[in-house]
């Protein structure tokens, strides 16, 4: 008897993995360097031009300041005049505030001016406005394409992960990372890209032309910056654990779901809705105590740079006040300044804000590449034999395997089927015969031994002509969503209708799906057909039919199918038989006694032998089975 | 919708809620004050060169800011809170309503998508919350407060202000009714690409064997694409939202200049208030690009709220009885009435007219072919459905009368598809009674046959999800010892002997002849060595009874019994 131990090995937590996740995360987006130096370019034009506009907009500034203050002056005084007449009234404030600008007494504000350099202004933000346009467009092609090929990738993943993978994670787990931590990944990108870029271009911009107007000013907004971005380091570094718990809480919630939902029969006849409902909301206080305190923490960033970056505004509206008064700068300088500095600030506001998405996307970006790097199956040789055509002749030998390394499950099996043979495979409930299957199909890698296919080793073909050559029809009759008539010609593609029919006639399907309004174009989907287990079978059988393999694998292949259906189809069984290795894995007699030969096996080992007459006669554990 | 939806599920919250608008209130005016206090330092300060006004001013403006801090997070945290609170809430009803559900629901929307809302589509309407909770509030406040001190420092010039303000807001109103099917479309392809991954996965082996990856990839591709499209077309909305409110507010810029302008210099306007005019303008585009960043995510959020609505407004069609009856005068006493059930809709019954009668000590054996309704037949008894016609009785009292804790408490049940939750051995064990000791579960596992392969392992070992890590045979006499160890009066046994060799189930079945002495056992099954020693057997053929009698009787007067006793060998099958 097996029973597999505990699948969960002990997953070193690695720390640390930070860079190489985000490098990982700016590897995707890799082959787009192209349109991303595009993007480069259009976002320093857009920011650029933007950037002037406070420049221009204090220039206009200065024009009514200066209009306002000239009217206030006698006409015909020069500009000296009028600054020795106020500095001798004791207005020295006002003479250093009007001699920041070039004053026309007597003249009111100049409108051609200001008229000409505000059509300058809005035509430099026009084309800004366009380049930014072009800049968002190439950004979503780009991501979404990565996120497009992401997806993709994944899935070809799930094509070559073992099974093993699929037999150690729940299904709602596997699920979860390609679904909910794809998505949050692909907001993250999509954020990252246009947000990092316009910040880093305008920071570096505002900071230039910042430096240029006054280095005083900016000297002070270069000591808030530095303190709001320390501190949004370290309220982000605190988030990311609880942003990683999260996801894995939402992953485990998932599962759990999963699990409750598909045993909800079971649970409404033992009714323990009630607890199922307890359990559940423990789970999920779980999950709402990590999303919580990982919204919360990320959530402070905001605020808290926020101040900074407020204390940044008084600073400079106190300081640019007073040298104004002073002089040294002129007010249209200040309001520019000001402009400036919620410019240099906002981007850094923006990033810190999204730092607390960013750690979110990476804990998702995490699992997603854990997902990729998953060990694949062995890869197929090199240079693959060919056997063709398959004769079958199937041999296995000294086959040794396990599910887990502390319980050996095959020991040293041989075993050998002549083309054309029908071998059955008996014994008790976890002897290993559905492994043999497992093994012969390449589900799994042996741990020791061969099986040959003809003489070849099935390690030395490809798993895809090796299973070309099987076909299987197992206890678990998985359909899936489509016609009826799509099921039944999956394993043959191309198929034609009346070979479709022909099939399902020799396996009773014909019989059941006439009475279905939609009759073969029913549409069948995963979980809930309409149709019983026998009835599932039959099809499953069927497309073994009509895919026409060289060998046979039957396990279980008629346990749904009641025994008078059984019988109907038994003449097109052998029939489908006929020429063909076959490997029949059953519990009915009426299967087996024919068999040429019958394996009996116990606890992963050949324990007998033989032909049905032979093993009644060596009186030997097969007897024993059969006359319980 | 959404609104509706979330006004219905906030009303725990209503006390925070309000706590929030008025932080964010708070915190908005003290944003909003920073430019203002700034326009009296030019013209009361500067304009006058009173250097200690500015100082004062200044200092002022500090406290500001300070205040601000505080209640931004504040508001934070309790929207956080809130949010977070709103999906454990959601998430808890919606189980518990499932929980609720009859087979037949939960049937008719699918596990999968069951999943899908209870997890994915709350978490939307979570997110929804939160960034309007701390986003779109303040940003709605901030365009209101906005435009209220533009008034108050120049009413002229202000109205255009306004007027471009609600240019922008129709605007964008209209741009987001056009994306909103696009947002639908987007999560009709996400459902679609889980389904395909999720059939992907469950198929692995079928699909592997068949060498049909490539077809599956196909198909996956194909939904990969349609979603690429989608996305590719919202994105390239989103991408143009801010662009036109960028440069609305940079046209506004350059008016407000060019009309103030002309204000000052008729006097009627003030130089400061023409910076705070340009301040309050950044302020106000900011929080409309901002509140247009939760907007555009509202859709995606309706269409999930409708989704969750639909489970937590769905019926279940097995009503609670309204006063239920607890005490029954018999004993192990099941009956069947003329039991009809069939499918709304559907052209035939699955049940007609079942008369049925169990008692305690006899063993009822029910045998069909494949899609007779045998097992329909013990869902009707377990109230997994109710029937269309005629009645169950149990001890007498017709099922949909009976407390529902009383019924599972008489009623054992052992599914087709022994189903196991992960946990370990004895956790299973204990599903059905909570305080068994572990002699009663051994003493279970023994009458299961069980006992033999659980003992090296001990009742603590692992059991995963499904009960993937034990065989079908050891999952089936499991599940029957899990029934056993509650010992109900009336056993459903739904084919569970299918998956043990011949062995094994006579060993089981001799074990439940002597244990069971005086239980009542209803028994699905397709093998006649099964039935021989029933009490009796009911043969079932399209959902009707054809025959019924002891194994004696049947083999000579009926048909359909015969048909099926030939088609098997005498001493059945071996394993």
């Amino acid at each position: 008897m097996t029973l597999v131990a505990d699948p969960e090995v002990p997953v070193e937590v690695e720390e640390r993995r930070e860079p190489s996740t985000t490098k990982r995360l700016l590897g995707l987006l890799l082959p787009y360097r192209g349109k991303l130096v595009v993007i480069g370019l259009l976002a320093v034009v857009s920011i650029g031009l933007n950037l002037l506009g406070p420049i221009l907009l204090g220039r206009a500034t200065d024009l009514i300041f200066t209009g306002l203050v000239s009217r206030t002056l006698p006409a015909g005084a020069s500009e000296e005049q009028v600054l020795a007449q106020l500095r001798e009234q004791g207005k020295d404030t006002l003479a250093n505030v009007i001699s920041t600008v070039d004053v026309v007494p007597g003249q009111g504000v100049d409108f051609g001016a200001l008229g000409q350099l505000l059509v300058l202004i809005l035509g430099l933000y026009l084309v800004g406005s366009l380049c930014m346009l072009a800049q968002g467009w190439v950004v979503t092609n780009i991501v979404q394409h990565a996120v497009y090929k992401l997806r993709e990738e994944i899935d070809a993943k799930l094509t070559r992960l073992p099974l093993s993978y699929f037999d150690r994670n729940p299904r709602g787990e596997v699920l979860s990372r390609v679904s909910n931590d794809v998505d949050n990944l692909q907001r993250t990108v999509q954020l990252s890209i246009g947000q990092m870029l316009t910040s880093v271009v305008s920071v570096v911009g505002v900071l230039a032309i910042m430096l240029a107007i006054s280095v005083e000013l900016a000297v002070l907004v270069l000591i808030c910056v530095p303190i709001a971005l320390v501190l949004a380091a370290w309220i982000s570094k605190r988030a990311m654990p609880k942003f990683a718990e999260q996801w894995q809480s939402t992953g485990a919630l998932n599962a759990h779901v999963e699990e409750m939902y598909s045993g909800h029969a079971v649970i409404t006849a033992f009714g323990r809705q009630e607890q199922a409902a307890r359990e559940f909301s423990e789970r999920n206080e779980t999950m709402y105590r990590s999303s919580f305190s990982a919204q919360a923490i990320s959530g402070l960033i905001g605020p808290a740079t926020r101040f900074i970056t407020d204390l940044n505004y008084v600073l400079v509206a106190v300081v640019g006040a007073l040298r104004v008064a002073g002089g040294s700068v002129s007010i249209g300088d200040v309001q520019a300044f000001i402009q400036y500095s919620g410019m240099f600030s906002r981007p850094i506001i923006d990033v810190a804000n999204f730092s607390g998405q960013l750690q979110s996307g990476l804990a998702s970006a995490r699992r997603v590449f854990e997902l990729l790097d998953e060990q694949e199956q062995s890869p197929a040789p090199a240079r693959p034999a060919t056997v063709s055509p398959v004769r079958g002749h199937v041999e296995f030998s000294h086959v040794s395997f396990r599910y887990t390394p502390e319980k050996p499950l095959i020991d040293d099996l041989s075993l050998t089927a002549a083309p054309g043979r029908l071998v059955a495979i008996v014994g008790p409930t976890g002897a290993g015969k559905t492994t043999l299957g497992n093994l012969l199909l390449r589900f799994y890698d042996l741990d020791g031994g061969r099986i040959l296919l003809d003489g070849t080793d099935i390690t030395h073909l490809t798993r895809e002509d090796l299973r070309s050559a099987i076909g299987l029809v197992s206890q678990d009759t998985w359909l899936f969503e489509g016609t009826i008539a799509e099921n039944i010609a999956y394993g043959r593609p191309g198929a034609t209708r009346d070979e479709v029919v022909e099939a399902a006639r020799a396996m009773c399907v014909d019989r059941f799906v006439r009475s279905l309004p939609d009759g073969y174009d029913t549409v069948l989907d995963e979980e809930h057909g309409g149709l019983s287990a026998g009835e599932r079978q039959l099809i499953t059988l069927a497309r073994a039919f009509l895919a026409q393999p060289a060998i046979l694998l039957l396990d279980e292949a008629t346990s749904s199918i009641d025994t008078r259906t059984e019988v109907l189809i038994q003449q097109a069984m052998a029939s489908l038989r006929a020429g063909r290795t076959s490997f029949v894995i059953a519990h009915r007699l009426s299967t087996i006694r024919n068999a040429d030969l019958i394996v009996v096996m116990d606890q992963g080992a050949v324990m007998e032998r033989g032909t049905h007459a032979e093993l009644m006669a060596a009186n030997g554990f097969y007897a024993r089975l059969y006359s319980a | 919708m959404l609104v509706r939806f979330l006004n219905h599920h906030l009303r725990p919250y209503r006390g925070p809620l309000v706590l929030l608008v008025v932080l964010q209130l708070v915190q908005t005016a003290a944003t909003l004050l920073l430019p203002t206090l700034n326009a009296q330092i030019i013209d009361n300060g500067v304009l006058l060169g009173d250097a200690g006004y500015i100082w004062g001013t200044g200092l002022t403006m500090l406290g500001v800011a300070a205040v601000q801090i505080l209640t931004a997070s504040g508001a934070m945290l309790l929207s956080s809170r809130m949010s977070a609170g709103l999906g454990r809430d959601l998430r808890d009803k919606v189980f518990r309503k499932v929980m609720s559900l009859s087979a037949r629901e939960v049937d008719q929307i699918g596990a999968p998508s069951l999943i899908t809302r209870t997890v994915n589509d709350v978490q939307q309407v979570q997110s929804i919350v939160l960034t309007t909770a701390d986003v779109a509030v303040s940003a709605s406040i901030m365009c209101v407060g906005g435009v209220a001190l533009a008034l108050v420092q120049d009413v002229p010039v202000s109205t255009i202000l306004i007027a471009l303000v609600v240019v922008v807001i129709v605007g964008l109103t209209l741009m987001l009714k056009r994306l909103s099917p696009f947002y639908e479309a987007m999560q009709n392809h996400l459902d679609r690409i889980n389904h395909l991954l999720r059939e992907q996965i469950t198929g692995v082996r079928v699909i592997r064997a068949f060498v049909r990856d490539p077809h599956e990839r196909g198909r996956f591709d194909a939904t990969n694409r349609d979603l690429y499209g989608t996305t590719l077309r919202v994105g390239r909305i989103m991408a143009t939202l801010p662009v036109m409110v960028m440069t609305v507010m940079n046209v506004l810029t350059v008016a407000i200049i060019w009309f103030s302008g002309h204000r000052i210099d008729d006097g009627g306007m003030q130089l400061g208030a023409l910076l705070a005019l340009l301040s309050y303008v950044t302020l106000i585009i900011v929080a409309i690009i901002m509140a247009m960043l939760v907007f555009t995510e509202a859709p995606r959020a309706a269409v999930s709220a409708v989704r969750v609505n639909e489970v937590l407004q769905a019926e279940s069609s097995v009503a609670e009885p309204r006063r239920p009856i607890t005490e029954m005068a018999t004993r192990g006493h099941l009956e069947l009435r003329g039991a009809t059930f069939g499918y709304p809709g559907a052209e035939k019954p699955v049940l007609r007219d079942i008369d049925l009668v169990a008692r305690p000590g006899e063993t009822v054996a029910i045998l069909g072919s494949t899609g007779s309704g045998k097992s329909t037949l013990l869902s009707l008894a377990l109230r997994l459905y109710d029937v269309t016609g005629g009645e169950v009785r149990i001890n007498g009292v017709d099922i949909r009368d009976l407390d529902p804790l009383a019924l599972h408490r008489v009623v054992g049940y052992v599914p087709q598809k022994a189903h196991l939750f992960s946990g370990t051995i004895a956790s299973n064990l204990r599903y059905g009674k909570e305080d068994a000791d572990d002699e009663e579960l051994w003493r279970a596992l023994e009458i299961a046959q069980a006992a033999e392969f659980v003992r090296p392992l001990g009742l603590d070992a692992p059991i995963t999800q499904g009960g993937s890590n034990v065989s079908g045979g050891q999952r089936q006499r499991l599940a029957i010892a899990r029934t056993l160890v509650r010992r109900p009066e009336i056993y459903l046994l739904d084919d569970c002997f299918s998956a043990l060799d011949l062995r094994t189930e006579a060993r089981l079945r001799a074990a439940l002849d002597r244990e069971l002495a005086d239980a009542t056992i209803l028994l699905v099954t397709q093998r006649i060595s099964t039935v021989e020693a029933a009490s009796r057997v009911i043969v079932l053929e399209d959902g009707q009874v054809v025959g019924s009698g002891t194994h004696a009787e049947l083999i000579g007067t009926n048909q359909t019994y015969r048909e099926i006793a030939l088609s098997q060998p005498a001493g059945g099958s071996v394993r």
